[in-house]
């Protein structure tokens, strides 16, 4: 029994937390959020000189082929400090896409780029103000030319390439996009502005399609289940920095004479902040198994992983501004940093509601199966 | 990652297997008419016998040592031997308190005289073993207890009442923690003594539970004499024994057994709302991916305590979440099942899927007070682990009898 990560895996977390905390992440966040930067590029080097957005690419092609289980640890790490890094973008969503998905050339000429930070990529799925699905998508591809409008695509400024889904003669397809050319990106306002977003209108964009005529929903989906994994870690990481830093100020803050941390107003707020994130990390530790070994239960594992991160981080981020009283409402704090992220986070890759949905359907298929 | 024994656990596993499948059944074939009111005395044979035959092959207190009749089992060992004998249909409930609460104090506190008289024939299921703490005025503040012990030469004399005591009427000895001294701090005044059951002066009287069932009993105390011998720990240092024992009942508690999500969404699926299956309703679904979400994160929580046990490191705190969580999970599973049945839910009937829900309704209520109501265990938590500091008190540094009480 070893539902653990290896002394390895934990020494990488060490290592990616101590960088981090020098790098003052925290802080460079906020910069990007005031600047509306998109993204601090110059941590987005010195985390591709660490050599971690080679972490999932084979050694074939010059990357450090290790398991998913390093990228949970690291993702961890980001998620705790905000990371402004276009790393979910381009390696959980991006990076998997070409590796599964993509030909021997493509993959020889994009995965070395993707580890020395030569090529970053992204993925473009939402087209309006609702809820994509495999019938709404309405940005076409024609012989190999993508034309129409995504909206709240993460990082397309300092992205060279983009996944875009789009609509085929035969359905759905997922089409890799050079942005250079036949693109023009516009930044949008975000609930989180640490994270840069844009929308890309496509004229007649040449692309390349991965996958299998068809196919293209149901390889979103398992991108999607892989990148739920990855993104949990970075909810709990964030959840977790955010109960430390309710638990530090309820210590420090007084009131009617004594720390505010001896109520049980808080303390029972702080207790319900420890069990939902001590759920889902369990939830996520279970999870990175399954990613890290192609189970088949992957798509339960993953959506549990999602739904708990996603509640974890929610209720974490909302209740330590409660607990930070005034102050947490204040642009000062980084309370709101927190907030903002866990929401962004909780809808980047689909809602609670639709992840609770997954997550049933595939007990009611595991049900089905039992039964017959 | 992996969810393999390793070679010596996956070899330990294959004995406890082999010695279950050749003495005990996979099927129940136990007497549990009395359940409902009282363990009946075929049901309590039933365990005597079952507690002996392991007994006598070493696996009643396996991580204890030999001397007292265990096997010097390792935490992981005795984990795994937990997980084989819960596939099998072997009597429950009549030894956990006794085991896993008495024996740890016996160990630690008793003399070895005692021990080799005592702690045997607890293992081997001959004497059993309740816990007297809880009292009428003293619950969640146990430290609060008001029943007297009083000196007389070499033995002690004890008066009061002790309250919510499983087992009471059927065991042999009992562990209780009394006030020796009202006129110092709250804390300082206690000692702790284990008792025969049987002495003169001790009044066992059921109590009827909101289930209609009768699985716990007040305990009154009447010039019941106790010899100074049977003290565990140093006059006045009875707060200090206890908190040993209740730290063993938290770990004793653990999960709320009963309907989980399988149960819900196969009832579920079954109900018919409006002309289509209630498994279709939006709010129902909501309810069963956030319950298996719980369930499956305390499964995953308790791999976690496994894997660090099996590595032979200290767990972490994550398993303090256990009752909590699933307590309050089967009581609202409890309320979907009687709320799905809409205008029918009143109804107690035969049916044995809503008995379950029947059942984990009314349980329920009692598991989130039993051992640590929610409020406590989330103070637990916010102190031992998050480091709080504790509540302001107005209990400390005042003599006990001057501690304001509302009578």
């Amino acid at each position: 029994m070893n539902l653990d990560f290896s002394d390895d895996q934990k020494f990488l977390q060490g290592e990616a937390r101590k960088f981090l905390e020098k790098e003052e992440c925290l802080r460079r966040a906020r910069h990007v959020l005031e600047q509306k930067d998109g993204c601090d590029n110059e941590l987005w080097k010195k985390i591709v000189d660490m050599g971690w957005t080679g972490i999932n690419i084979p050694e074939q092609y010059d990357g450090l082929g290790l398991s998913h289980l390093e990228l949970c640890v690291v993702a961890e790490q980001l998620g705790r400090c905000l990371a402004p890094v276009p790393f979910a973008s381009s390696v959980y969503l991006f990076t998997e896409a070409l590796v599964k998905h993509a030909d021997e050339q493509v993959k020889q000429d994009l995965l070395p780029k993707l580890v020395t930070g030569d090529c970053v990529g992204t993925l473009a799925v939402t087209e309006q103000l609702h809820a994509p699905n495999a019938d709404n998508i309405s940005v076409t591809v024609s012989e190999d030319k993508i034309t129409g409008r995504k909206i709240a695509v993460p990082d397309a400024d300092i992205a060279t390439h983009c996944v875009v889904v789009c609509k085929g003669n035969n359905g759905i397809e997922l089409h890799l996009v050079d942005l250079s050319q036949n693109c023009e990106i516009t930044a949008v306002d975000t609930i989180d502005d640490s994270r840069g977003h844009f929308s890309i209108n496509f004229t007649n964009a040449h692309s390349q399609r991965l996958g299998e005529v068809g196919e293209g929903w149901n390889l979103l989906q398992q991108l999607l289940n892989q990148a739920a994994v990855l993104i949990s870690f970075e909810q709990i990481g964030g959840a977790q920095a955010a109960l430390d830093m309710a638990n530090a100020y309820a210590q420090q803050r007084y009131a009617f004479g004594r720390a505010i941390g001896s109520y049980q107003g808080i303390k029972h707020k702080l207790a319900d902040m420890y069990i939902k994130l001590t759920l889902a990390k369990s939830n996520s530790y279970y999870a990175a198994w399954a990613l890290s070994t192609d189970s088949s239960e992957l798509p339960l594992a993953a959506a549990t992983a999602r739904v708990s991160a996603t509640e974890a981080f929610n209720f974490c981020a909302q209740e330590n501004i409660q607990t930070h009283g005034g102050n947490g409402y204040t642009w000062e704090y980084d309370c709101h940093l927190f907030y903002r992220r866990a929401k962004l986070l909780s809808v980047t890759i689909g809602s609670l509601a639709n992840w609770q949905e997954k997550l049933v359907k595939e007990l009611e298929n595991l049900h089905c199966d039992h039964v017959s | 990652m992996d969810f393999n024994d390793t070679p010596q656990e996956a070899e330990f596993r294959a004995k406890c297997r082999r010695w279950l499948e050749n003495n005990a059944e996979r099927t129940s074939n136990l007497d549990t008419s009395g359940q409902q009111n009282r363990y009946g005395d075929k049901y309590l044979d039933q365990a005597r016998a079952w507690q002996k035959k392991k007994f006598n092959a070493g696996w009643a207190m396996l991580h204890w040592p030999e001397a007292y009749g265990g096997l010097g089992a390792s935490a992981i060992e005795r984990i795994i031997w937990q997980q084989e004998e819960s596939q099998f249909a072997v009597p429950r409930g009549i030894y956990e308190i006794g085991l896993g609460m008495a024996g740890p104090v016996m160990m630690q506190y008793a003399t070895e005289e005692q021990k080799a008289r005592y702690l045997p024939p607890m293992a081997a299921g001959e004497e059993i073993w309740c816990q007297l703490f809880s009292e009428p005025s003293a619950g969640s503040d146990v430290a609060g207890l008001r029943s007297r012990a009083e000196r007389d030469g070499d033995h002690w004399i004890i008066n009061g009442q002790k309250v919510w005591t499983s087992g009471a009427h059927f065991c042999d000895y009992g562990i209780i923690v009394v006030r020796h001294d009202a006129n110092v701090d709250k804390h300082a005044g206690m000692t702790f003594f284990f008792i025969d059951m049987k002495s003169p002066g001790i009044d066992v009287r059921p109590i009827k539970q909101i289930t209609g069932g009768a699985s716990f009993n007040e305990v009154y105390f009447n010039d019941v004499r106790v010899p100074d011998s049977q003290r565990l720990g140093a006059v006045g240092d009875g707060w200090r024994v206890a908190i040993t024992t209740l730290m063993n009942e938290r770990l004793a508690v653990g999960d709320a057994n009963g309907v989980d999500v399988e149960e819900a969404l196969s009832w579920a699926r079954e109900q018919d709302n409006h002309g289509k299956s209630l498994l279709d309703n939006g709010a129902v679904r909501q309810q069963i991916a956030q319950w298996y979400c719980q369930a499956s994160g305390l499964r995953n929580t308790k791999l976690r305590t496994m894997s660090a046990l099996s590595k032979g490191e200290t767990p972490g705190p994550e398993a303090s979440i256990t009752k909590i969580v699933s307590a309050n999970k089967l009581q609202a599973l409890g309320n979907f099942g009687i709320d799905s049945l809409d205008m029918a839910g009143m109804l107690v009937t035969d049916n044995s899927e809503i008995h379950g829900f029947h059942n984990a309704w009314l349980g329920a209520a009692g598991l989130r007070i039993a051992g640590g109501t929610d409020e406590i265990l989330r103070n637990i938590i916010a102190e031992r682990v998050l480091g709080l500091p504790q509540d302001a008190r107005a209990d400390k540094g005042v003599a006990f009898k001057n501690i304001p009480s509302g009578a």
